[in-house]
Parts: C-alpha cells; structure tokens; sequence
C-alpha cells in the first residue's frame, strides 16, 4: 500500500504493508542505512532518528503511524555533514566500531534542542537508552559539552 | 615428597582448544605458523595519483579496534606521505599479496609494526630512486619532505604526484634492504589521529556490513532450533512460501553431529531459511513459521547440572595436570595460613551490536561475499568446504563491521549466506535478529575454580594450586575454555600446580574479548587478594614481592609434570614490566594514601596477555542495598616503545574498562539445552550514567611494540572486585555480581 513520508525535507512514496516498522522502511525500501538496527525491541537507541524533533526508536515505529510528521534520520542531520554535533564526534574522535554513533548523535541532537548546555547529569539522562557496546561514553559526553559550546558561539 | 624428574604430558588442552589458544596465547608464533609470509610490494600498498593524492590499501578488517587508521599510518609514516592527502582504502582477501589478512590476538600490531614501515619506506625509495634518475644525481643525496622528493645541491624539488608514474615501473626493493626512520623523526606515529572512517560514521554513509547493497539483492533471516544443531522434522513450508514478499524457503540439514567437545568451528547449523524482497517480510514470515525440531542430545544440557557436576569434579582428583613443581599439598600442610576458596564465572555473550551477517551472490559458478569476518581466510576456506567450491572462484570483499570482540573470527554466519546464495539465483544479504545473536552465539564459557594458597609466617606466598573445571573431552577443550600452563602466577610461588577436569558441552564457545585471561585474570588477582589480606599485607607490596621470586624456569627439574607448549619470545611474561605498571598505576591513583572509609574503597590488579602490560586500580563505594558505584579507574598500560597512536589507544583502553565492567553484571544460564537470555535487557552493557572517569597513562619500554585490543580488560574485574571487598569486607568470588548480592547502581 503507497505511503507518503516526509523524511529529511524531501517526500518519499514507499509500498510497504503499514505495519512495517519505520527503520526497515528507511533501511530496506528506501536504502537510508545511517539509522541502525540493534535490538528491534527499543532496548539500544541504534535506531534512533527524530519524528518532529522527538527522538524515536524507528524499529518500533509504525510506519503508518507518523502521518504528516517530518522525520529525520542522520542523512538529513545537516546538509553539509558539519552540524555541531558532527563536528565535535569527529573533534573527539568518539567512533570506535560507530555503528550505535548514529543514533547517538540523533538523540544528542534532540537533546541539544531543548537544553542547549545540559550539564554532565542532564547528558547521561537524556543519552542513557542509547547503548555503546565499545565503551566510547566519556568521549559522547565531551562531544555533546563540544557542540553545546559550538552552537552557543555561532549565536 | 619432591619429584626431580621431568613428565612430558599429552595437554589435551592443546589438542582441540588449541586454536583459540594459540591465537591467544601466543599470538605472533600462531601468526606465524598459519599464515603465508609473502615478499610484500610496496606498489600492492601504496597508489599515488598525479595530484599527489595517496591511497594505501588497510590490509586489514576493521570492528573498531583501528586498523584502518593505524595500517595506513605505519605505511604512510616512512613513505613520508602528508597525511592530509592521504586516502585509505580496503583491501580485498589476498593473503598473498598482502600478507596476513585477520584481526584478532592483538595480534595486528606486532605482526604488522615491521612489515607495513618496510613497506612504506620501499614506497619512498622508490620515489627517490624516480627523482633521483629523472634529475640525473645520486640518489643517496635525495632527502625527502612529506610529500616531496628534494635534492639540496641543486635545490630541486618534486611532488610525489609528479614522480608516481616513473616509480610505479620501477622494480620493488626487497623489503629487508630498505633503512627504516629513527623514531625521534616520525611525523605521523605517535600522533593523535581520527579514525578514517569518522565523517562517513557521523553523517550515516553505507560503511558496515549490514549496509551492502548489491544490485537485484534479497534479504534472508534463519529460523534455527532452540537447542544448539537441532535438526528440522518438519514445517509449513507451502505455507509460508505463500506470504507477501516470500521468494524462497530453503530447509537447511546442517552439519553438526552433537558431542561432548565442540569444535572452533562445528560446522553449519540446522535450520529454515526465508528470503524474501525485504528483511521485515523474511522476519514477519518466520512469525507464521510452525517446525517442529529434534532437538537432539543438546536439549539435556542446563546451568543447573552443569553446575552440579562442576562441584563434583572439583571434590574429585583433576584429570589433568598441566604444570606441577614445589611440593604443593606439603607446603600448603604447613603454611602459616592457608586460604581455600572456589571462584564461579559464568557464560556470556558477544552481543556485537550490529548482529551477524553476511552478503553472498553466487553466479556463473563463483561466488562473491562481503563479509565482517574478522578471519576471512578460514571463512572462504570454511566456505568452500561447506559449499564443495574451489577458493579460487571466491572474491571476498572485506567490510567495515559493528564490533567484533572475537565473535566475528568464526565464520558461521558467512557460511549461512553463502550456502543460501548458492541456492538461488540473485545476491542474498542475511542478517541475524538480536535474539539469532544471543542464541546462536559463541559464547565465553563459563567455569569453576577451586583454589588454594598458602603464606608462611613471614606473610610471603608459598603455595599456589588451581583446579580449572572447564569443558570438552579427551578430544580436546571448549574454545575459550583452554588455559596456558604459563598462566600466572605459574612459575612465581615457589610450589605450584595447575590442574584441570572437563564436563561435556554441546554448545558453540568461542574467543571473547581476551579469552581465557577475561576470566583468569579475575580469579587470580582476587585470589591474590584474598592471600595478601590473609598475610595482613598490602596487597601491590604483596604481588611485587611475588614478581620478585626466582622465576622457576620451564622444564626445569623442579617439575613432576609440564605441558609441551613452552612459551617463547614476547610471549614470556617479563617481571619487570609487570611491576612497572603497577607501580605506575599505584602512583597515579595515589594508592599507598587511600582513605579507610565504610562504603568506599580501591582495588588493584593487573595482568598480561596478548602481549601487553596492563594495571588498573578501580575506586567504588557501595550503598547499603549493595549497589555498587564506580567512581574512577586509573589504567597503566606497557605494550612497547610506542604509541602508534594516542586517541586511538586511549580510546581502547576506555573501552577495554567499559566492557570489563560489563562482564561483572553479564550472565547467559541454559534450561532444557535453551539459552535463556534474548535481548540486551536480559544481558546488560554498561551505560552512560555508570561510566567512570578513565585516566589511561603509558609505561613506555624499550620493546617492540604490541596490541591494544584485548590486554586492557583484564584487571578492571578484579580492580573493581577487591575494591568492593575493601568498602565493604565482602568477598565476590561468584560473578555475575547479582549472584553475589551486589549490582551496579
């Protein structure tokens, strides 16, 4: 059945049954695969992308759920790849393996939306779903002060 | 009684465990042994485009632990490359052009450090050999600048760019006969830099093996049996070969015949696979899926009988000695104070979190893969075995993966999408669900340790002996469950033995993180700890007296039983480095000044493996519900003269402390031969709010420089477990931490 989404500013028509979880939407039919599959149970944060500037875990998210909703995935996460939070992952070099380091950064970017300086406790709150099986922490948690500082300076 | 005699022992640890091992244990001999060593060529290596733009191919796969960015930097050092214009490359599988080609042991930077500068320098000898012809002067009067070739009598100069066609025709040098930078005139090692693959990671670019896309490609998930090489009976195959999306439905026999060893790699599993135009429809068929399965022997085996007969074989005489000196039983009669304890640690999981898969397209009779293995050599060799193909008409495309921790050096997966690639006819991506990961994984097994040590009046250790209950037969031992007869403390107390007793496992194990030593490590250095408290002594002042003892040398007469695997090399732990990261961490930490208070405490540990010298001291306080909070680690590291690279060193080293701490709170059990575990809710990893700060600093010594991978887990176990006996009086000597009354606040 055709669907209409808005994803990253554009508008994509996909045929895809309606229940079909937003992420293998994104992954599979439409050939975005920055946005991770991990648990399909929203139990890691991989999959996080935003549905209006809430992050959501796109593995749980119906597809016919999301109506109207503007969705962004890390492709759409800034046009030029050079969003603060970008900036400051690569500054740091936060990667190791990388592979959960989208949906970190979707989830750092929705945080930064609504608490432009969060304090080290407000970061672990906001970034406690989002699981980093090599360890790389410490190093979110400097690149989300980075990009806090970043955005504040470019004001 | 004191036996002065030697006894050469057949080690059936050896026999069958001996590839985890090998690779493990000691690491370079094994690189040696199993791989072709060929004359490699600069011009395999290294492609430089008129504009001066440098590609070298990473001959190596990456998971995270940096090969990509640290091959790359070796080559690019001693060719003298700008780094800025330097591009990296993957390499395909081609063992014989670019010499070993797998990740695993830590073993890439030893086996690499060597050969890739010598590759590197070829490279730019070569260019100053073009200069040098096209100018008309010596050669050895040309110097070179990053980048450039200069001559400084005639002041000519010339890009790399400009001279890469002249020096791609000439001949390579041999390796051997090339002069290799002194180390106070790199530019580019020891610098810190970024991943090469940092902006396609940030802003989302296919780079993982779960991204490949190929052309016409089907998606492909496998319902296997619950219990380890179930067999199918039968199933609503018509049926689900009717629902939306479905393109086949294949029944797969497999190859496994159940049995007390498991080998490295058993052989493909039974099951169905599904392929459908997409993942979600291949996953959505399987929900409507109805098998039903022999289960087969497997489905006996549980946690509780495997527990069970742990304490049995531990009351009973050991089945095998692996290493026996000092009269043990006699000294432990008459020591001072003698402790006895019985340590447990359990199996756990990989939980990589991209799950496994592979892509395979198999047309015209070859067969294409792109693969995360971390040993993609014995992934084509498995393949071709399986699939009754020639290697030669496999190409395999070597793909950045989502982890590996040792999971990816087997090859079941590869073989799964291969064999189903085989069947149809258009390329197949399959993908394991989480829940595939956990059940189908090979696992850490888990083990018992009964222990006993003694300590005379003087409060020295004289007495060590350790009775390893792990699993496998006389045919050989479960991978990952194998121990060195080296393992320390062997060869520091002055009398020693080390025994072990297997129990059947019919189930995959594997190499995790650290095999062998992420537990080892943990059962002696708490075991250490307990001696030293028993000795009312410090315990690093306890351990360093321990490191001081005449070292009992292999096969010395001492002995009434040693095993044949003598170890040799940087293999042979080195007392000296040992001490010196422990007198580095304990300085750092301020050890010998640390508070005496209820609730807040330090511990310290250190261990080597893989090479390389680590010491971590934790700092925890623990509440009064036993929830336990890491507040600091403070790491000490010695793999070498070198630091190839600081932030990506810094950044395993965090890691190694993060990932240890998450082996404390792990445990995979087994009821009616099912693992019981499906999700990362049910097998935690550490998160953000409970990560300590890491303070990592280097112990740098005159040797060669060795891997970062795996030696800075280790200690953090123990670190962290003493720590909470000295906040609390508490002994944990049965992990995970829940069984011992304790989590992680």
């Amino acid at each position: 059945m055709p669907l209409t989404l808005r994803i990253n500013s554009a508008t994509h028509t996909v045929d895809a049954a309606p229940d079909t979880p937003l992420l293998w939407v994104l992954r599979d039919v439409l050939h975005m695969t920055g946005t991770k599959y991990g648990c399909g149970k929203g139990l890691c944060g991989s999959c996080t992308v935003l549905v209006d500037g809430q992050p959501v875990r796109s593995c749980l998210t119906r597809v016919s759920s999301i109506g109207d909703s503007e969705i962004t995935t890390i492709e759409g996460l800034s046009p030029d790849g050079l969003h603060p939070l970008q900036v400051a992952w690569e500054t740091h070099d936060v990667p190791q393996c990388g592979y959960c380091q989208s949906g970190q950064i979707m989830a750092a970017s929705a945080l930064l939306s609504r608490n432009p300086h969060p304090t080290d406790a407000e970061i672990d709150t906001a970034m406690n779903g989002n699981l980093c099986r090599c360890g790389t922490y410490a190093r979110i948690r400097e690149a989300i002060h980075h990009a806090a500082g970043m955005t504040a300076q470019a004001k | 009684m004191r036996l002065n005699r030697r006894t050469f022992l057949q080690i059936s640890t050896l026999a069958g465990g001996g590839f985890a091992l090998g690779l493990y244990h000691q690491p370079l001999a094994w690189a040696q042994r199993n791989r072709e060593t060929p004359e490699l060529e600069p011009q395999a290596f290294i492609h430089i485009a008129r504009d001066g733009e440098v590609t070298i191919m990473a001959r190596a796969s990456e998971s995270g632990q940096g090969m990509r960015t640290m091959f790359p930097m070796l080559i690019a050092e001693e060719l003298d490359a700008d780094w800025k214009h330097v591009r990296v490359q993957q390499a395909e599988l081609n063992e014989k052009k670019y010499g070993p080609q797998f990740s695993g042991g830590s073993a890439n930077t030893p086996t690499g450090w060597e050969p890739m500068r010598r590759v590197g320098a070829a490279g730019r000898m070569l260019l100053i050999t073009a200069a040098a012809q096209t100018w008309g002067v010596p050669a050895a009067e040309c110097t070179t600048e990053p980048g450039r070739v200069l001559h400084a009598a005639s002041g000519r100069s010339a890009g790399y760019g400009d001279l890469a066609d002249k020096a791609a025709a000439l001949p390579a040098p041999a390796l051997s006969s090339v002069t290799l930078k002194n180390p106070k005139d790199y530019r580019i090692i020891g610098k810190p830099l970024r991943g090469v693959d940092n902006h396609a990671i940030v802003t989302g670019t296919p780079l993982f093996g779960i991204d490949v896309q190929v052309p016409g490609m089907l998606y492909a998930s496998i319902e296997k049996a619950p219990v380890f090489a179930g067999k199918v009976k039968t199933a609503n195959i018509d049926q689900i070969k009717a629902l939306p999306g479905v393109r086949h439905v294949l029944t797969i026999d497999g190859g496994i015949t159940p049995a007390a060893y498991t080998p490295w790699e058993p052989g493909m599993e039974p099951g169905i696979a599904i392929v459908a135009d997409t993942w979600w429809q291949a996953q959505q068929a399987r929900r409507q899926l109805k098998v039903e399965w022999d289960l087969g022997p497997a489905a006996t085996q549980s946690s509780d009988v495997i527990r069970t007969r742990a304490a049995e074989l531990l009351k009973a005489a050991p089945a095998n000695t692996l290493r026996k000196y000092g009269d043990v039983d006699a000294e432990l009669k008459s020591a001072a104070k003698v402790v006895e304890a019985t340590y447990e640690y359990p199996f756990i999981a990989h939980m990589t979190m991209e799950p496994q898969g592979a892509t395979a397209h198999w047309k015209d009779g070859k067969l294409e893969m792109w693969s995360t293995s971390t040993l993609p050599v014995d992934g084509r060799g498995l393949v071709a075995k399986t699939l009754g193909i020639q290697e030669s008409d496999i190409t395999t495309h070597m793909v950045r993966s989502g982890g590996s921790f040792g999971r990816r050096l087997q090859n079941d997966y590869l073989v799964e999408a291969a064999w189903i690639a085989k069947q149809i006819d258009a390329p197949v991506k399959l993908l394991w669900s989480r829940e595939d990961d956990i059940a189908h994984d090979g696992l850490r097994p888990g083990g018992t340790v009964g222990l006993k040590g003694g300590v005379n009046a003087a409060g020295k250790l004289v007495a060590w002996r350790h009775h390893l209950i792990t699993f496998g037969d006389e045919k050989g031992t479960a991978s990952g469950g194998g121990i060195g007869q080296d393992n320390y403390p062997s060869g520091f107390p002055p009398a020693y033995a080390l025994y072990t007793s297997k129990q059947p496992l019919m189930l995959r194990t594997g190499a995790q993180r650290a095999p062998g030593d992420n537990a080892y490590c943990w059962v002696a250095q708490s075991f250490l700890d307990e001696l030293a408290h028993a000795a009312g002594r410090d315990p690093l002042e306890f351990q360093l007296e321990l490191l001081s003892n005449p070292r009992i040398p292999w096969n010395s007469g001492e002995h009434d039983a040693v095993g044949d695997h003598e170890p040799t090399g940087p293999s042979v732990l080195i007392p000296e480095r040992f001490k010196g990261v422990l007198r580095l961490v304990a300085e750092k930490s301020g050890w010998a000044h640390r508070a005496k208070q209820a609730g807040r405490g330090m511990g310290i540990a250190a261990w080597f493996c893989h090479l390389g010298y680590f010491a971590e001291v934790a700092e925890v306080s623990v509440d009064a519900q036993n929830r336990v909070t890491v507040h600091k680690v403070w790491a000490a590291g010695d793999v070498g003269s070198q630091i190839i690279n600081p932030t990506a060193a810094e950044n395993m080293a965090f890691g190694g402390v993060i990932e240890g701490m998450s082996h404390l709170g792990q445990e995979i059990t087994l009821a009616d031969g099912r693992i019981q575990q499906t999700n990362f809710h049910q097998h935690p990893v550490m998160r953000m709010r409970q990560t300590p700060a890491v303070e990592v600093y280097w112990n740098k010594t005159d040797y060669s420089p060795t891997g970062l991978g795996e030696p800075t887990l280790p200690p953090v176990l123990p670190a962290i477990t003493n720590a909470i006996f000295a906040a609390t009086g508490k002994r944990i000597r049965t992990l995970p931490l829940q069984k011992s009354g304790f989590s992680f606040a």
